[in-house]
Protein backbone atom coordinates (compact mmCIF):
# COMPACT_ATOMS: atom_id res chain seq x y z
CA UNK A 1 0.00 0.00 0.00
CA UNK A 2 1.56 3.57 -1.25
CA UNK A 3 1.95 6.13 1.73
CA UNK A 4 -0.63 8.33 -0.48
CA UNK A 5 -3.28 5.91 -0.28
CA UNK A 6 -3.03 5.04 3.17
CA UNK A 7 -3.08 8.87 3.94
CA UNK A 8 -6.13 9.30 2.30
CA UNK A 9 -8.31 6.23 3.19
CA UNK A 10 -7.92 3.56 5.83
CA UNK A 11 -9.31 0.47 5.22
CA UNK A 12 -12.61 -0.69 6.37
CA UNK A 13 -13.01 -4.03 7.74
CA UNK A 14 -16.79 -4.45 7.81
CA UNK A 15 -19.02 -1.60 6.67
CA UNK A 16 -20.59 0.50 3.88
CA UNK A 17 -18.86 1.98 0.70
CA UNK A 18 -21.83 4.24 -1.06
CA UNK A 19 -19.67 4.87 -4.60
CA UNK A 20 -20.56 6.92 -7.60
CA UNK A 21 -22.78 9.42 -5.49
CA UNK A 22 -23.54 12.08 -7.84
CA UNK A 23 -20.46 14.81 -7.27
CA UNK A 24 -22.05 17.20 -4.24
CA UNK A 25 -24.45 15.17 -2.71
CA UNK A 26 -22.10 13.69 -0.53
CA UNK A 27 -23.21 15.90 2.34
CA UNK A 28 -27.13 14.90 1.74
CA UNK A 29 -26.12 11.38 1.70
CA UNK A 30 -24.66 11.88 5.20
CA UNK A 31 -27.80 13.50 6.11
CA UNK A 32 -30.03 10.84 5.01
CA UNK A 33 -28.02 8.58 7.44
CA UNK A 34 -28.28 10.89 10.09
CA UNK A 35 -24.97 11.24 10.43
CA UNK A 36 -24.63 15.30 11.85
CA UNK A 37 -21.49 15.90 14.75
CA UNK A 38 -21.35 12.96 17.40
CA UNK A 39 -21.02 9.69 15.29
CA UNK A 40 -19.41 6.55 17.02
CA UNK A 41 -18.10 4.98 14.47
CA UNK A 42 -15.50 6.22 11.54
CA UNK A 43 -16.67 7.81 8.44
CA UNK A 44 -15.16 8.52 5.55
CA UNK A 45 -16.01 11.02 2.78
CA UNK A 46 -14.59 12.51 -0.57
CA UNK A 47 -15.74 15.10 -2.80
CA UNK A 48 -14.88 15.54 -6.39
CA UNK A 49 -13.08 12.55 -6.92
CA UNK A 50 -11.84 11.95 -10.47
CA UNK A 51 -13.64 9.25 -12.16
CA UNK A 52 -13.61 7.92 -15.19
CA UNK A 53 -17.39 7.03 -15.99
CA UNK A 54 -18.83 10.23 -14.16
CA UNK A 55 -15.73 12.82 -14.54
CA UNK A 56 -16.31 13.35 -10.82
CA UNK A 57 -18.15 11.51 -8.00
CA UNK A 58 -18.56 11.81 -4.22
CA UNK A 59 -18.12 8.58 -1.66
CA UNK A 60 -18.90 7.96 1.58
CA UNK A 61 -17.39 5.37 3.60
CA UNK A 62 -19.10 4.26 6.83
CA UNK A 63 -17.79 1.43 9.21
CA UNK A 64 -19.94 -1.24 10.97
CA UNK A 65 -23.34 -0.29 9.40
CA UNK A 66 -25.75 -1.23 6.64
CA UNK A 67 -28.15 0.82 5.29
CA UNK A 68 -31.81 0.36 5.45
CA UNK A 69 -34.28 0.58 2.93
CA UNK A 70 -35.71 3.52 3.62
CA UNK A 71 -32.16 5.36 3.28
CA UNK A 72 -31.28 3.40 -0.22
CA UNK A 73 -34.40 4.79 -1.19
CA UNK A 74 -33.61 8.27 -0.47
CA UNK A 75 -29.96 8.24 -1.83
CA UNK A 76 -32.19 6.74 -5.06
CA UNK A 77 -33.73 10.20 -5.04
CA UNK A 78 -31.21 12.37 -4.72
CA UNK A 79 -28.40 10.48 -6.58
CA UNK A 80 -30.19 7.66 -8.79
CA UNK A 81 -26.69 5.93 -10.16
CA UNK A 82 -24.91 6.08 -6.32
CA UNK A 83 -23.23 2.25 -5.92
CA UNK A 84 -23.65 0.41 -2.44
CA UNK A 85 -20.61 -1.56 -1.63
CA UNK A 86 -20.89 -4.07 1.30
CA UNK A 87 -17.56 -4.90 3.24
CA UNK A 88 -16.90 -7.31 5.00
CA UNK A 89 -13.52 -8.42 6.64
CA UNK A 90 -11.90 -5.85 4.31
CA UNK A 91 -13.71 -7.49 1.33
CA UNK A 92 -16.02 -5.71 -1.02
CA UNK A 93 -18.80 -8.99 -0.09
CA UNK A 94 -21.72 -7.33 -2.19
CA UNK A 95 -22.08 -4.45 -4.82
CA UNK A 96 -25.67 -3.09 -5.90
CA UNK A 97 -26.87 0.20 -7.62
CA UNK A 98 -29.62 1.58 -5.29
CA UNK A 99 -33.12 1.43 -7.28
CA UNK A 100 -35.45 4.31 -7.51
CA UNK A 101 -38.84 3.39 -6.30
CA UNK A 102 -41.94 3.72 -8.34
CA UNK A 103 -43.44 5.33 -5.52
CA UNK A 104 -42.47 6.81 -1.50
CA UNK A 105 -44.17 7.17 1.36
CA UNK A 106 -43.68 9.18 3.89
CA UNK A 107 -40.16 10.49 3.17
CA UNK A 108 -41.25 13.48 0.95
CA UNK A 109 -42.68 17.03 2.30
CA UNK A 110 -44.70 18.40 -0.61
CA UNK A 111 -43.25 21.87 -1.93
CA UNK A 112 -47.49 22.59 -1.88
CA UNK A 113 -48.30 24.42 1.65
CA UNK A 114 -51.92 24.07 1.07
CA UNK A 115 -51.64 20.44 0.00
CA UNK A 116 -53.50 17.97 2.38
CA UNK A 117 -50.31 15.84 2.90
CA UNK A 118 -49.29 19.53 4.70
CA UNK A 119 -52.22 19.64 7.37
CA UNK A 120 -52.85 18.33 10.74
CA UNK A 121 -55.34 15.52 8.55
CA UNK A 122 -53.79 11.96 9.04
CA UNK A 123 -52.35 11.42 5.76
CA UNK A 124 -48.68 10.38 4.82
CA UNK A 125 -47.43 11.90 1.90
CA UNK A 126 -47.17 9.94 -1.45
CA UNK A 127 -45.33 10.17 -4.81
CA UNK A 128 -44.98 8.66 -7.39
CA UNK A 129 -40.97 8.72 -9.03
CA UNK A 130 -40.07 9.23 -12.52
CA UNK A 131 -36.53 8.89 -14.01
CA UNK A 132 -34.22 10.91 -15.90
CA UNK A 133 -34.09 13.19 -14.48
CA UNK A 134 -35.77 12.45 -10.55
CA UNK A 135 -39.39 13.98 -10.68
CA UNK A 136 -41.43 13.42 -7.80
CA UNK A 137 -45.35 14.05 -8.37
CA UNK A 138 -47.49 14.22 -5.28
CA UNK A 139 -50.42 12.30 -5.65
CA UNK A 140 -52.76 14.70 -3.47
CA UNK A 141 -51.97 18.13 -5.33
CA UNK A 142 -49.97 16.73 -8.22
CA UNK A 143 -47.13 19.17 -7.58
CA UNK A 144 -43.88 17.99 -9.38
CA UNK A 145 -40.60 18.23 -7.06
CA UNK A 146 -37.52 17.83 -9.45
CA UNK A 147 -34.96 20.73 -8.35
CA UNK A 148 -33.47 20.18 -5.02
CA UNK A 149 -35.09 17.13 -3.87
CA UNK A 150 -32.66 16.64 -0.71
CA UNK A 151 -34.33 19.53 1.01
CA UNK A 152 -38.02 18.38 1.02
CA UNK A 153 -36.37 14.86 2.13
CA UNK A 154 -38.85 13.85 5.62
CA UNK B 1 -69.30 0.44 -17.13
CA UNK B 2 -68.54 -0.22 -13.98
CA UNK B 3 -69.02 2.95 -11.88
CA UNK B 4 -71.22 1.99 -8.89
CA UNK B 5 -69.36 3.27 -5.52
CA UNK B 6 -66.74 4.89 -7.18
CA UNK B 7 -65.16 8.44 -6.37
CA UNK B 8 -65.22 11.59 -8.61
CA UNK B 9 -61.90 12.88 -7.93
CA UNK B 10 -60.64 14.44 -10.74
CA UNK B 11 -61.20 14.13 -14.69
CA UNK B 12 -58.24 12.54 -15.16
CA UNK B 13 -59.55 9.98 -13.48
CA UNK B 14 -62.34 9.21 -16.78
CA UNK B 15 -61.85 7.68 -19.73
CA UNK B 16 -63.68 9.32 -23.23
CA UNK B 17 -66.36 6.02 -23.43
CA UNK B 18 -67.27 6.83 -19.40
CA UNK B 19 -67.76 10.60 -20.21
CA UNK B 20 -69.84 9.95 -23.20
CA UNK B 21 -71.92 6.99 -20.51
CA UNK B 22 -72.31 10.15 -18.06
CA UNK B 23 -73.33 12.66 -20.44
CA UNK B 24 -75.77 10.47 -22.00
CA UNK B 25 -77.49 9.61 -18.70
CA UNK B 26 -77.85 13.47 -18.18
CA UNK B 27 -79.70 13.90 -21.49
CA UNK B 28 -81.71 11.03 -20.11
CA UNK B 29 -82.47 12.69 -17.15
CA UNK B 30 -83.01 16.41 -18.25
CA UNK B 31 -86.56 16.03 -18.64
CA UNK B 32 -86.51 15.58 -14.87
CA UNK B 33 -84.18 18.47 -14.32
CA UNK B 34 -86.90 20.83 -15.84
CA UNK B 35 -89.31 19.76 -13.14
CA UNK B 36 -90.10 16.08 -13.48
CA UNK B 37 -90.90 14.07 -10.37
CA UNK B 38 -89.08 10.77 -9.98
CA UNK B 39 -88.26 8.27 -7.29
CA UNK B 40 -85.09 7.09 -8.58
CA UNK B 41 -82.67 8.18 -5.52
CA UNK B 42 -86.06 7.43 -3.42
CA UNK B 43 -84.67 6.70 0.30
CA UNK B 44 -81.02 7.25 -0.70
CA UNK B 45 -79.07 10.45 1.21
CA UNK B 46 -76.91 12.61 -0.08
CA UNK B 47 -74.08 14.56 2.29
CA UNK B 48 -72.98 18.24 1.29
CA UNK B 49 -69.73 18.87 3.05
CA UNK B 50 -68.92 21.78 1.74
CA UNK B 51 -65.89 23.87 4.29
CA UNK B 52 -66.01 26.86 1.58
CA UNK B 53 -68.51 28.83 -0.24
CA UNK B 54 -70.76 27.52 -3.10
CA UNK B 55 -73.99 28.41 -4.32
CA UNK B 56 -74.16 26.81 -7.78
CA UNK B 57 -72.47 23.45 -6.51
CA UNK B 58 -74.29 23.12 -3.62
CA UNK B 59 -77.58 24.16 -4.35
CA UNK B 60 -77.78 22.03 -7.95
CA UNK B 61 -76.61 19.03 -6.21
CA UNK B 62 -79.56 19.36 -3.79
CA UNK B 63 -81.57 20.18 -6.24
CA UNK B 64 -80.60 17.15 -8.54
CA UNK B 65 -81.14 15.13 -5.07
CA UNK B 66 -84.52 16.37 -4.24
CA UNK B 67 -85.62 15.76 -8.42
CA UNK B 68 -84.72 12.60 -7.84
CA UNK B 69 -86.90 11.63 -4.64
CA UNK B 70 -83.49 11.76 -2.36
CA UNK B 71 -82.25 13.37 1.20
CA UNK B 72 -79.78 15.82 1.81
CA UNK B 73 -77.55 16.29 4.95
CA UNK B 74 -76.35 19.80 4.93
CA UNK B 75 -72.84 20.77 7.25
CA UNK B 76 -73.85 24.44 8.29
CA UNK B 77 -71.65 26.97 8.25
CA UNK B 78 -71.63 27.06 12.26
CA UNK B 79 -70.55 23.54 12.34
CA UNK B 80 -67.69 24.02 9.54
CA UNK B 81 -66.03 26.68 11.56
CA UNK B 82 -66.36 24.57 14.18
CA UNK B 83 -65.05 22.02 12.40
CA UNK B 84 -62.38 24.12 10.84
CA UNK B 85 -61.07 24.72 14.72
CA UNK B 86 -61.14 20.99 15.72
CA UNK B 87 -62.25 17.79 14.44
CA UNK B 88 -60.14 16.61 11.35
CA UNK B 89 -61.64 16.10 7.70
CA UNK B 90 -60.62 12.51 8.21
CA UNK B 91 -62.98 11.98 11.23
CA UNK B 92 -65.21 14.00 9.72
CA UNK B 93 -65.89 11.36 6.77
CA UNK B 94 -65.65 8.12 8.46
CA UNK B 95 -68.98 9.98 10.70
CA UNK B 96 -70.62 11.18 7.69
CA UNK B 97 -70.00 7.87 5.50
CA UNK B 98 -71.96 6.18 7.87
CA UNK B 99 -75.01 8.69 7.66
CA UNK B 100 -75.31 9.16 3.99
CA UNK B 101 -75.17 7.62 0.71
CA UNK B 102 -72.73 9.89 -1.20
CA UNK B 103 -70.60 12.70 0.19
CA UNK B 104 -69.92 16.00 -2.34
CA UNK B 105 -67.36 17.75 -0.89
CA UNK B 106 -65.77 20.68 -0.96
CA UNK B 107 -62.60 21.76 0.87
CA UNK B 108 -59.69 24.26 0.47
CA UNK B 109 -56.76 21.99 0.38
CA UNK B 110 -55.82 20.56 -2.96
CA UNK B 111 -56.06 16.63 -2.61
CA UNK B 112 -58.26 16.52 -0.17
CA UNK B 113 -61.06 14.82 -2.10
CA UNK B 114 -58.31 12.12 -2.52
CA UNK B 115 -57.57 11.77 0.98
CA UNK B 116 -61.50 11.79 1.73
CA UNK B 117 -61.84 9.10 -0.24
CA UNK B 118 -59.35 6.88 1.12
CA UNK B 119 -61.31 7.39 4.79
CA UNK B 120 -64.86 7.12 3.17
CA UNK B 121 -66.93 4.09 3.46
CA UNK B 122 -69.45 5.59 0.59
CA UNK B 123 -68.55 7.92 -2.69
CA UNK B 124 -66.92 10.63 -2.86
CA UNK B 125 -67.51 13.49 -5.33
CA UNK B 126 -65.33 16.52 -5.10
CA UNK B 127 -66.94 19.57 -5.45
CA UNK B 128 -63.52 21.50 -5.28
CA UNK B 129 -60.52 20.84 -3.30
CA UNK B 130 -58.62 24.59 -3.29
CA UNK B 131 -56.42 24.74 -6.40
CA UNK B 132 -57.19 21.28 -7.76
CA UNK B 133 -60.01 19.69 -9.39
CA UNK B 134 -63.72 20.34 -9.82
CA UNK B 135 -65.12 17.49 -12.13
CA UNK B 136 -68.74 18.10 -12.14
CA UNK B 137 -67.70 21.26 -13.17
CA UNK B 138 -65.80 19.94 -16.25
CA UNK B 139 -68.59 17.62 -17.33
CA UNK B 140 -71.32 20.23 -17.12
CA UNK B 141 -69.38 22.02 -19.45
CA UNK B 142 -68.81 19.08 -21.96
CA UNK B 143 -72.83 18.65 -21.29
CA UNK B 144 -73.53 22.60 -22.92
CA UNK B 145 -70.88 22.24 -25.38
CA UNK B 146 -72.42 18.61 -26.53
CA UNK B 147 -76.15 19.77 -26.31
CA UNK B 148 -75.76 23.68 -27.61
CA UNK B 149 -72.68 23.10 -30.56
CA UNK B 150 -71.07 19.75 -30.99
CA UNK B 151 -68.11 17.85 -29.00
CA UNK B 152 -66.56 16.54 -32.59
CA UNK B 153 -63.98 19.28 -35.01
CA UNK B 154 -64.91 21.35 -32.10
CA UNK B 155 -63.26 25.05 -32.52
CA UNK B 156 -63.40 26.35 -28.89
CA UNK B 157 -61.47 29.80 -27.32
CA UNK B 158 -61.12 30.05 -24.06
CA UNK B 159 -60.17 32.78 -22.30
CA UNK B 160 -58.42 34.50 -18.95
CA UNK B 161 -56.25 33.05 -16.65
CA UNK B 162 -55.10 30.13 -18.04
CA UNK B 163 -52.28 29.83 -15.75
CA UNK B 164 -53.87 29.20 -12.41
CA UNK B 165 -57.60 28.25 -13.17
CA UNK B 166 -58.12 25.04 -12.23
CA UNK B 167 -61.32 24.77 -14.53
CA UNK B 168 -59.50 25.72 -17.45
CA UNK B 169 -57.09 23.02 -16.85
CA UNK B 170 -59.94 20.45 -16.41
CA UNK B 171 -62.04 21.66 -19.50
CA UNK B 172 -58.84 21.90 -22.12
CA UNK B 173 -57.88 18.08 -20.56
CA UNK B 174 -61.32 16.86 -21.79
CA UNK B 175 -61.66 18.59 -24.60
CA UNK B 176 -58.19 16.65 -25.76
CA UNK B 177 -59.60 13.69 -25.59
CA UNK B 178 -61.84 14.88 -28.23
CA UNK B 179 -59.19 16.51 -30.41
CA UNK B 180 -60.77 19.57 -30.04
CA UNK B 181 -59.14 22.60 -31.72
CA UNK B 182 -58.28 24.88 -28.59
CA UNK B 183 -57.16 28.79 -28.74
CA UNK B 184 -56.27 29.65 -25.93
CA UNK B 185 -56.62 33.69 -25.31
CA UNK B 186 -54.66 35.52 -22.43
CA UNK B 187 -52.52 38.21 -21.42
CA UNK B 188 -48.92 37.01 -21.39
CA UNK B 189 -48.33 36.78 -17.64
CA UNK B 190 -51.83 34.28 -17.24
CA UNK B 191 -50.44 31.91 -20.08
CA UNK B 192 -50.98 28.43 -20.01
CA UNK B 193 -47.44 26.66 -18.45
CA UNK B 194 -45.91 24.76 -21.19
CA UNK B 195 -46.24 21.66 -19.89
CA UNK B 196 -49.60 21.43 -20.00
CA UNK B 197 -49.53 22.42 -23.15
CA UNK B 198 -47.82 19.80 -24.55
CA UNK B 199 -49.92 17.10 -22.27
CA UNK B 200 -53.21 18.03 -24.58
CA UNK B 201 -51.14 17.84 -27.70
CA UNK B 202 -49.96 14.60 -26.82
CA UNK B 203 -53.49 13.46 -26.62
CA UNK B 204 -54.55 14.95 -29.54
CA UNK B 205 -55.86 18.69 -29.29
CA UNK B 206 -54.54 21.41 -31.52
CA UNK B 207 -53.43 23.96 -29.73
CA UNK B 208 -53.12 27.74 -30.56
CA UNK B 209 -51.84 31.11 -28.57
CA UNK B 210 -52.93 34.43 -28.79
CA UNK B 211 -53.40 37.69 -26.20
CA UNK B 212 -55.72 39.13 -28.66
CA UNK B 213 -59.41 38.19 -28.66
CA UNK B 214 -61.09 40.14 -31.23
CA UNK B 215 -59.36 38.24 -34.18
CA UNK B 216 -60.28 34.98 -33.16
CA UNK B 217 -63.87 35.73 -32.51
CA UNK B 218 -65.05 34.90 -36.14
CA UNK B 219 -63.74 31.79 -36.02
CA UNK B 220 -64.88 29.75 -33.05
CA UNK B 221 -67.66 27.42 -31.96
CA UNK B 222 -67.65 27.91 -28.37
CA UNK B 223 -66.12 31.21 -26.69
CA UNK B 224 -65.60 30.14 -23.06
CA UNK B 225 -65.38 32.65 -20.72
CA UNK B 226 -63.58 32.46 -17.06
CA UNK B 227 -63.01 35.39 -14.51
CA UNK B 228 -59.44 37.17 -14.22
CA UNK B 229 -58.64 37.75 -10.36
CA UNK B 230 -57.53 41.20 -9.21
CA UNK B 231 -55.00 40.19 -6.93
CA UNK B 232 -53.10 38.47 -10.40
CA UNK B 233 -51.97 41.99 -11.06
CA UNK B 234 -50.26 44.06 -8.03
CA UNK B 235 -50.74 47.30 -10.51
CA UNK B 236 -54.31 48.81 -10.51
CA UNK B 237 -53.58 50.18 -14.02
CA UNK B 238 -52.19 47.25 -15.92
CA UNK B 239 -55.88 45.39 -14.33
CA UNK B 240 -57.70 47.51 -16.16
CA UNK B 241 -56.11 47.74 -19.05
CA UNK B 242 -55.98 43.95 -19.57
CA UNK B 243 -60.01 43.99 -18.13
CA UNK B 244 -60.88 45.83 -20.87
CA UNK B 245 -58.98 43.50 -23.29
CA UNK B 246 -60.27 40.52 -22.31
CA UNK B 247 -64.17 41.75 -21.80
CA UNK B 248 -67.00 40.81 -24.28
CA UNK B 249 -69.95 43.31 -25.50
CA UNK B 250 -72.26 42.88 -28.19
CA UNK B 251 -70.13 44.86 -30.54
CA UNK B 252 -67.69 42.28 -30.62
CA UNK B 253 -69.97 39.73 -31.91
CA UNK B 254 -71.17 41.29 -34.91
CA UNK B 255 -69.29 39.03 -37.13
CA UNK B 256 -69.10 35.60 -35.27
CA UNK B 257 -70.62 32.45 -36.78
CA UNK B 258 -74.11 32.34 -36.19
CA UNK B 259 -74.21 29.17 -34.29
CA UNK B 260 -71.09 30.34 -31.89
CA UNK B 261 -71.59 30.44 -28.14
CA UNK B 262 -70.79 32.26 -25.29
CA UNK B 263 -69.92 30.01 -22.01
CA UNK B 264 -68.89 31.31 -18.18
CA UNK B 265 -68.36 29.08 -14.98
CA UNK B 266 -70.28 32.42 -13.22
CA UNK B 267 -69.99 34.10 -11.57
CA UNK B 268 -69.05 36.72 -13.94
CA UNK B 269 -67.54 39.64 -12.87
CA UNK B 270 -66.57 42.41 -15.72
CA UNK B 271 -66.04 39.96 -18.81
CA UNK B 272 -69.10 39.74 -20.21
CA UNK B 273 -70.90 42.74 -20.57
CA UNK B 274 -74.87 42.51 -19.85
CA UNK B 275 -75.64 43.70 -23.10
CA UNK B 276 -74.70 40.07 -24.16
CA UNK B 277 -76.95 38.42 -21.93
CA UNK B 278 -80.30 38.60 -24.82
CA UNK B 279 -77.77 37.95 -27.60
CA UNK B 280 -78.63 34.69 -28.97
CA UNK B 281 -74.97 33.32 -28.30
CA UNK B 282 -75.30 33.83 -24.94
CA UNK B 283 -75.89 29.95 -22.76
CA UNK B 284 -74.12 30.79 -19.54
CA UNK B 285 -76.93 30.38 -17.69
CA UNK B 286 -78.03 27.37 -19.59
CA UNK B 287 -74.90 25.84 -18.87
CA UNK B 288 -75.60 26.90 -14.81
CA UNK B 289 -78.53 25.09 -14.87
CA UNK B 290 -77.13 21.57 -17.29
CA UNK B 291 -75.07 21.27 -13.31
CA UNK B 292 -78.22 19.61 -12.38
CA UNK B 293 -78.75 16.78 -14.71
CA UNK B 294 -75.24 16.13 -14.93
CA UNK B 295 -75.30 15.76 -11.18
CA UNK B 296 -78.26 13.94 -11.81
CA UNK B 297 -76.14 11.20 -13.52
CA UNK B 298 -73.32 11.01 -11.18
CA UNK B 299 -75.45 10.46 -8.00
CA UNK B 300 -77.44 7.80 -9.74
CA UNK B 301 -74.34 6.81 -11.13
CA UNK B 302 -72.24 6.55 -7.41
CA UNK B 303 -75.45 5.20 -6.06
CA UNK B 304 -75.63 2.55 -8.11
CA UNK B 305 -79.34 3.43 -9.90
CA UNK B 306 -80.47 2.33 -13.04
CA UNK B 307 -82.04 4.68 -15.08
N1 LIG C 1 -11.96 -2.44 2.66
C1 LIG C 1 -12.34 -1.31 2.07
N2 LIG C 1 -12.27 -0.14 2.76
C2 LIG C 1 -12.65 1.03 2.21
N3 LIG C 1 -13.09 1.14 0.95
C3 LIG C 1 -13.15 0.03 0.20
C4 LIG C 1 -12.78 -1.23 0.71
N4 LIG C 1 -12.97 -2.15 -0.28
C5 LIG C 1 -13.43 -1.49 -1.36
N5 LIG C 1 -13.57 -0.16 -1.10
C6 LIG C 1 -14.12 0.87 -1.96
O1 LIG C 1 -15.38 0.44 -2.40
C7 LIG C 1 -15.57 0.77 -3.76
C8 LIG C 1 -15.85 -0.48 -4.56
O2 LIG C 1 -14.74 -1.32 -4.51
P1 LIG C 1 -14.32 -2.27 -5.73
O3 LIG C 1 -13.09 -2.99 -5.33
O4 LIG C 1 -15.51 -3.05 -6.12
O5 LIG C 1 -13.89 -1.18 -6.80
P2 LIG C 1 -14.26 -1.04 -8.37
O6 LIG C 1 -13.83 -2.28 -9.08
O7 LIG C 1 -13.73 0.26 -8.82
O8 LIG C 1 -15.84 -1.04 -8.34
P3 LIG C 1 -16.86 -0.22 -9.26
O9 LIG C 1 -16.87 -0.92 -10.56
O10 LIG C 1 -18.15 -0.34 -8.49
O11 LIG C 1 -16.35 1.20 -9.31
C9 LIG C 1 -14.35 1.54 -4.19
O12 LIG C 1 -14.60 2.92 -4.05
C10 LIG C 1 -13.28 1.10 -3.21
O13 LIG C 1 -12.32 2.11 -2.99
MG1 LIG D 1 -14.56 2.31 -9.24
ZN1 LIG E 1 -48.96 17.71 -2.48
Amino acid sequence: MSAEKELRVRPIRDGTVIDRILAGQAMNVLKILGIKGAYSDVVTMAMNVPSKELGQKDIVKIENRELEEKELDKISLISPGATINIIRDFEVADKYQVELPEMVEGMVKCINPNCISNTKEPVISKFEVKKDPVQLRCIYCENIIMENIAEHLL
Amino acid sequence: MRFERRHIISMKDFTRDEMDYILDRATKLEPLARGGRSDLLAGKILALLFYEPSTRTRMSFETAMLRLGGGVLNLGSKEATSIVKGETLADMIRVVSTYSDAIVQRHPSEGSALMAAEFSSVPIINGGDGAGHHPTQTLLDLYTIRKESHLDNLDIAIVGDLKYGRTVHSLTYALSLYGANITLVSPPQLKMPDQIKADLKARGARVRETENLEEILDSIDVLYMTRIQKERFPDPTEYKKMAGAYKITIEHLENVRDSMIIMHPLPRVYEIDSSVDTSSHARYFEQSFYGVPIRMALLTIVMGVEV
